[in-house]
């Protein structure tokens, strides 16, 4: 909301040297009183949202003795890094970093060519069926996860791909959704442009390589993050298809972590294990933010 | 399309192609497949055997299922409603003019990029009824702190909680976008005409994002119908079922007790639900003018 109320919209008839000096006095003084509760109230919040960050790092820096006290500790009386050397030790982490950072990239890589070709062929070729195929398209959107998994899981098996890189990258190379936001994209996009490379003898795939996709950056930036973001964070698909720890993805490997201990569930090591995968997550995050809220944004406004 | 002939086909296919056969595979054919296998019994050991819509007759006399209805219906009609308006409070929060606004928003957005499995991991240890520091923290004013994940009373509303936390920040950047379409004049002009500020949230804001509230009410609501990550760390359904819910028994029943057929017939229950919701929203859409 407009916290600076600017002199704007002053009543015809009165001059405007009239209404100036008694307006600025009055907001100088109400605007920083209204800013610094805002601000209070905005960083009380932000602080709330990232206390279980907090707690989740101080429990994974405390020995075990540590996690029965009370009151818990917010700051470890005694840091270590003991439960990170027992993540270390017992759990192939790197191998199941480098798992989920390949599955991520080339599912999303794999999304990118194949929804932006079919998208550019709904918003710019004219063949027999097209609207029903793309109503069918959307139709499928419709239809909640939980109804594919079953017969998914029975496809993909039959492939051979049970315990493979194929079974967790392949299924989630192709979708409706990216296919009807990439051919949004390409609506919004004068016709003129590809028209003018058809001149120069160019074809389809040439004026599409080098008139259009150099101007879809941002469509494509987007549609990434929401590829990246969702293949990255999957974890039900990996849970039914994946057995092999050598196969496992990082959301995969930290639920296997609070099972993994006979009896009562090793409070640092769990939390250890989800800061060495969350971490990560979040200086990637903060470098490439604009992009992310931009790209989880324009999902919405275009939905 | 520039190209003749059957080269016109060529580049048709080169396009359309690989994305037609993909969904074929992995989304068209399972569809189909999982309505087909709503109709048949089917433990994954002898052939599938047809029998009508037995499954769906079971379903409706299953006391479980009606549970899990239930437990379902009571996470989105607790979930729903707050999600939406902490977003919508932390949008017009730092929609204002404050210091380190880009800050704000990163730290109510960090929530969305975890994954769900770490998430529901460092709240179900906060959730700790006896060392977690929500009890500590409740104990401190004199209180003591339900069970939470280990009462079915409470399990619920903890992963409802879990739930709005993880998601506000989605919400909050959809409303951000929202807010940011709304002319600043409209608010000048109100404020000229002697409007308060809460005035102006309920009598500009708000009918001016109602697309954007819709749109949030919708999508907050297919999402919830099909919660599962949170539930499957947190509880796995229990305490004594108090957390089953729909996705979560479809995967059980598919997976654990090899009742193929029943849980393809749920997940359908599961769509009509969404559909219903998909329909009536895309008809408010619609109708507005």
């Amino acid at each position: 909301m407009a916290a600076v109320s600017l002199p704007v919209g002053i009543p015809q008839g009165q001059s405007v040297s009239a209404v100036k000096p008694a307006a600025r006095p009055a907001a100088a003084r109400r605007v920083p009183w209204r800013t610094i509760v805002l601000t209070v109230v905005a960083l009380a919040g932000g602080l709330l949202m990232i206390t279980p960050f907090v707690w989740a790092l101080a429990t994974s820096l405390k020995p075990r003795g540590a996690l029965l006290a009370l009151p818990p500790q917010l700051v470890p009386a005694e840091p270590t890094l003991g439960a990170y050397v027992e993540v270390i030790r017992r759990f192939p982490f790197l191998r199941v970093f480098g798992n989920s950072a390949l599955v991520a990239v080339a599912t999303t890589l794999g999304q990118l060519v194949i929804c932006s070709m079919a998208g550019y062929a709904f918003a710019r070729f004219r063949f027999w069926g097209r609207d029903a195929l793309f109503t069918l398209y959307l139709a499928t959107l419709m239809v909640p996860f939980a109804v594919v998994i079953t017969p998914l899981f029975i496809i993909v098996t039959r492939l051979g791909w049970a315990d493979t890189y194929a079974g967790l990258i392949v299924p989630g190379m192709f979708s409706a959704f990216g296919t009807f936001f990439m051919r949004q994209f390409f609506l919004s996009i004068p016709k003129e442009l590809e028209e003018a490379a058809t001149i120069d003898g160019a074809g389809t795939l040439g004026t599409f390589v080098r008139i259009v996709l150099p101007i879809t950056g941002p469509a494509l930036a987007t549609l990434a993050v929401l590829s990246f973001m969702g293949s990255w964070n999957s974890f039900l698909w990996p849970l039914l298809i994946i057995n092999d720890r050598d196969l496992m993805t990082l959301p995969l490997a930290l639920s296997t972590l609070q099972g993994m201990y006979p009896g009562q569930t090793q409070w640092n090591i769990v939390m250890a294990g989800t800061v060495m995968a969350t971490v990560p997550t979040i200086l990637v995050f903060l470098l490439v933010q604009r992009w992310v809220i931009e790209g989880v944004a324009g999902s919405g406004v275009k939905g | 399309m520039y190209e003749r002939g059957w080269r016109r086909y060529g580049v048709i296919a080169l396009f359309l192609g690989p994305s037609v056969i993909g969904l074929t595979a992995f989304t068209l054919l399972p569809i189909l497949s999982s309505l087909g296998l709503s109709f048949t019994d089917w433990d994954l050991l002898r052939p599938p055997a047809f029998v009508g819509l037995s499954n769906y007759r079971h379903l409706l006399g299953d006391p479980e299922f009606w549970r899990t209805l239930r437990n379902t219906v009571t996470f989105l009609v607790g979930y729903v409603p707050l999600v939406l308006t902490t977003g919508l409070l932390v949008a017009v929060l730092l929609n204002a003019s404050i210091p380190f606004r880009q800050v704000f928003r990163a730290m109510y957005f960090v929530p969305v990029v975890t994954s769900w499995v770490a998430v529901a991991l460092v709240w179900k240890w906060l959730f700790n009824p006896v060392y977690g520091l929500i009890n500590s923290a409740i104990g401190t004013l004199g209180i003591t702190g339900p069970a939470w994940l280990f009462d079915p009373n409470w399990a619920m509303v903890a992963v409802i909680l879990t739930s709005v936390w993880k998601d506000t920040g989605f919400v909050m950047v959809i409303m951000l976008a929202g807010l940011q379409g709304i002319p600043r004049e409209y608010y000048e002009a109100a404020s000229i005409d002697g409007a308060s500020r809460p005035q102006g949230l309920f009598h500009i804001t708000i009918p001016l994002l109602a697309p954007t509230l819709i749109f949030c009410l919708s999508i907050s609501l297919i999402g919830a119908f099909q919660v599962f990550d949170q539930v499957y760390v947190m509880t796995e359904g229990g305490p004594a079922g108090a957390t089953m819910v729909l996705v979560e028994r479809v995967v059980a029943n598919a997976f654990s007790y090899s009742r193929m057929g029943y849980a393809s017939a749920m997940s359908w229950v599961l769509f009509l639900l969404i559909f219903v919701v998909t329909v009536f929203f895309y008809r408010i859409r619609r109708w507005q003018p």
